[in-house]
């Protein structure tokens, strides 16, 4: 009986944190006419910024794996000097303000500093270019890749990659066939987290660019310049795109990405 | 073959102190000990997972004490086995064989012999998860074995194994060994150590306590350890020495407890073996001995294949003897009796150092 009133506070409890999260979301459904969604999906400043936020976040995503995997394997496997340090300033992302963290690394990637000036001598710049907007991108969302990664290479267990390594694999085979695999799921959830983070970014990425304009900022533009109104349907159409990559991506780690089944 | 020369590693509170063996080639080498003792510590220093402190390892005369894990040679197989779980049971087997150029042609015949091998050939589609501990561990052996090594390093690989499957176990350990293949095997079971050694070293608290064949371990036990292993319940370390009476009766020293020893042997340390049937417990003084005669209380009691063996503290010394045939005593009146203990003088044993 005691268990029963229990389970029926952390429900209510549950619930309203539930319909806290759907109630916004629900109302930016219902209260947007399908004839404003059918005429935004034909502005091409809209469809463009979708396709450009999708696809710089994704790149960033790609790019910044390149690192960031062998750099949570290393602190997954290996005890150094400092390692918890590293640890938190991974994670240090998350809890500044964004549009500090925008503020930050304008300050190193504007055209005076040092790596404005290689990336000019190289023909291009950060500041309001595609380039500037993927840094800001992966800069917030970075650590979710790490962290997730790190999970991942904590649940294989080190003996697997020593009787590997003991049957004659070299440490590059051992983690490409051993390691790689064995956590490619919350690896996968981690690049799908950093890819959704870094595509709805706004404060960093205003402050390196309005232009290009990602969907972010042309929400903000619109409901700046025109209203609540115009920028409902940019929402609605950015948030039913982002769910529908979100779902597709989420069913793909479901469906036989588990190595160890 | 292999060479281990004064190996000593401090791990924690735990030492490896100045472990020296060598395994000819085609032998079958066990390392006996009980848990904690360092074997399972000894053999990740034979395979390179763990370097040693001092000390040196060599292979075919060659110095492998810092050389690579994946250049050693040494096969390791778990006692867990270590199977690669998302791998199919064929592709394990092939794991060692892929690290190496051999076309993929070959790779499925050596791997349809060695499955072959161990019986596992109707196994090959399946994944290591669905496999039983006797199929994983079969599994894992074929794994090693595909790795050609110099010599296989087994880590207790039938203690997950259930007791019908052992045996299976052992005959193809056995054959694989009578095809030349050098094993070095570590366990805590002494059968399984009779059953297939054909040299043994018995490991204790990170020291190697005694080398020898089979017969001559258990023949002679050396440690308490061993000597539990062949059934020998009172074995006690002290000091020998010459007797007042006459030459061939000599004292044997246990703390504050002395023996009377029949024995030839030099005055010295060593180690007594006292069987169990040679302690005889009354409740009453036996009359007419004043030698080997103790009073203590009954501490534990168990049934044996013999009879219900009592375990008395009498001084220092705790010494084990079975219940007298015959008495009316309760178990439940047993813990806490005050009982006396004749030892016999005959069949003692004296091992010396």
């Amino acid at each position: 009986m005691k268990n029963d009133r229990t389970y029926l506070i952390f429900s209510i409890l549950g619930g309203l944190v539930l319909l806290f999260i759907i109630a916004p979301l629900l109302s930016i459904f219902l209260s947007t006419s399908f004839k404003d969604v059918s005429d935004t999906i034909k502005d091409s400043e809209v469809t463009e910024s979708i396709w450009l936020t999708i696809f710089i976040s994704m790149v960033g995503t790609i790019l910044f794996a390149l690192g960031s995997i062998p750099l949570a394997y290393l602190i997954s496997r290996k005890q150094f000097f400092l390692k918890r340090f590293f640890i938190a300033v991974i994670n240090l992302p998350i809890v500044i303000p964004h549009s500090a963290a925008g503020i930050a690394l304008l300050s190193v990637l504007s055209r005076n500093t040092l790596a404005g000036k290689f990336a000019g001598q190289l023909g291009f710049e950060f500041v309001s270019s595609p380039a500037g907007i993927m840094l800001a991108m992966s800069f917030v969302s970075i650590p979710y890749l790490i962290t997730s990664a790190i999970d991942g290479f904590n649940a294989v267990p080190v003996k697997l990659e020593r009787a590997a390594m003991n049957l004659g694999a070299s440490p590059w085979r051992a983690f490409f066939t051993i390691a790689l695999p064995l956590a490619w799921r919350p690896i996968l959830s981690g690049l799908i987290l950093m890819w959704a983070r870094g595509m709805s970014e706004f404060g960093a990425v205003i402050i390196i660019a309005y232009h290009p304009i990602t969907t972010p900022v042309l929400i903000w533009e619109r409901f700046n310049t025109f209203g609540l109104q115009y920028a409902k349907p940019v929402s609605l159409l950015f948030i039913c795109i982002c769910l529908a990559f979100f779902i597709v991506f989420r069913l793909l780690t479901k469906r036989n990405t588990d190595a160890r089944g | 073959m292999l060479g281990v020369r004064n190996i000593s590693k401090v791990l924690g509170d735990f030492h490896l102190e100045d472990i020296s063996f060598s395994v000819e080639k085609g032998t079958y080498f066990v390392l006996l000990g009980g848990s904690g003792s360092g074997k399972s510590v000894l053999l990740e220093i034979l395979s390179g997972i763990i370097r040693p402190d001092s000390g040196h390892l060599t292979l075919e005369e060659k110095d492998i004490t810092t050389a690579p894990i994946q250049k050693r040679r040494l096969a390791m197989v778990y006692q867990d086995q270590a199977l690669l779980p998302h791998l199919t049971v064929f592709e394990n087997i092939a794991y060692p064989l892929r690290c190496t150029k051999i076309p993929s042609s070959l790779i499925s015949k050596k791997v349809g012999e060695l499955a072959a091998l161990v019986e596992v050939s109707a196994l090959l589609k399946r994944k290591p998860l669905t496999l039983s501990g006797g199929e994983a561990q079969r599994v894992a052996l074929a794994r090693a074995l595909a790795s050609d090594p110099v010599c296989l390093l087994l880590d207790e690989p039938l203690s997950n194994v259930d007791t019908p499957l052992r045996y299976g176990l052992r005959r193809l350990l056995r054959r694989i060994n009578a095809s030349g293949q050098t094993i070095i095997h570590v366990t805590h079971d002494f059968e399984e150590a009779l059953s297939l050694a054909d040299e043994l070293a018995v490991i204790e608290n990170g020291r190697i306590v005694q080398q020898g064949t089979p017969e001559d371990v258990f023949s002679s036990p050396k440690s308490e350890f061993t000597a539990h292993f062949t059934g020998i319940r009172n074995f006690f370390r002290g000091k020998l020495t010459s007797g007042h009476i006459n030459n061939d009766i000599k004292c044997f020293t246990i703390k504050s407890t002395t023996f009377s020893v029949a024995t030839d042997a030099q005055d010295g340390e060593g180690y007594l073996i006292i069987p169990t049937e040679s302690v005889i417990i009354s409740e009453d003084k036996i009359e007419n001995q004043a030698v080997n005669l103790l009073q203590g209380e009954v501490v534990d009691y168990f049934p044996t294949r013999a009879g219900i063996e009592i375990v008395v503290k009498a001084g220092d010394l705790l010494i084990s003897g079975l219940m007298p045939k015959g008495t009316l005593w309760q178990r439940d009146e047993l813990a806490g009796k005050k009982v006396w203990l004749y030892i016999n003088s005959l069949p003692k044993r004296f091992i010396p150092l």
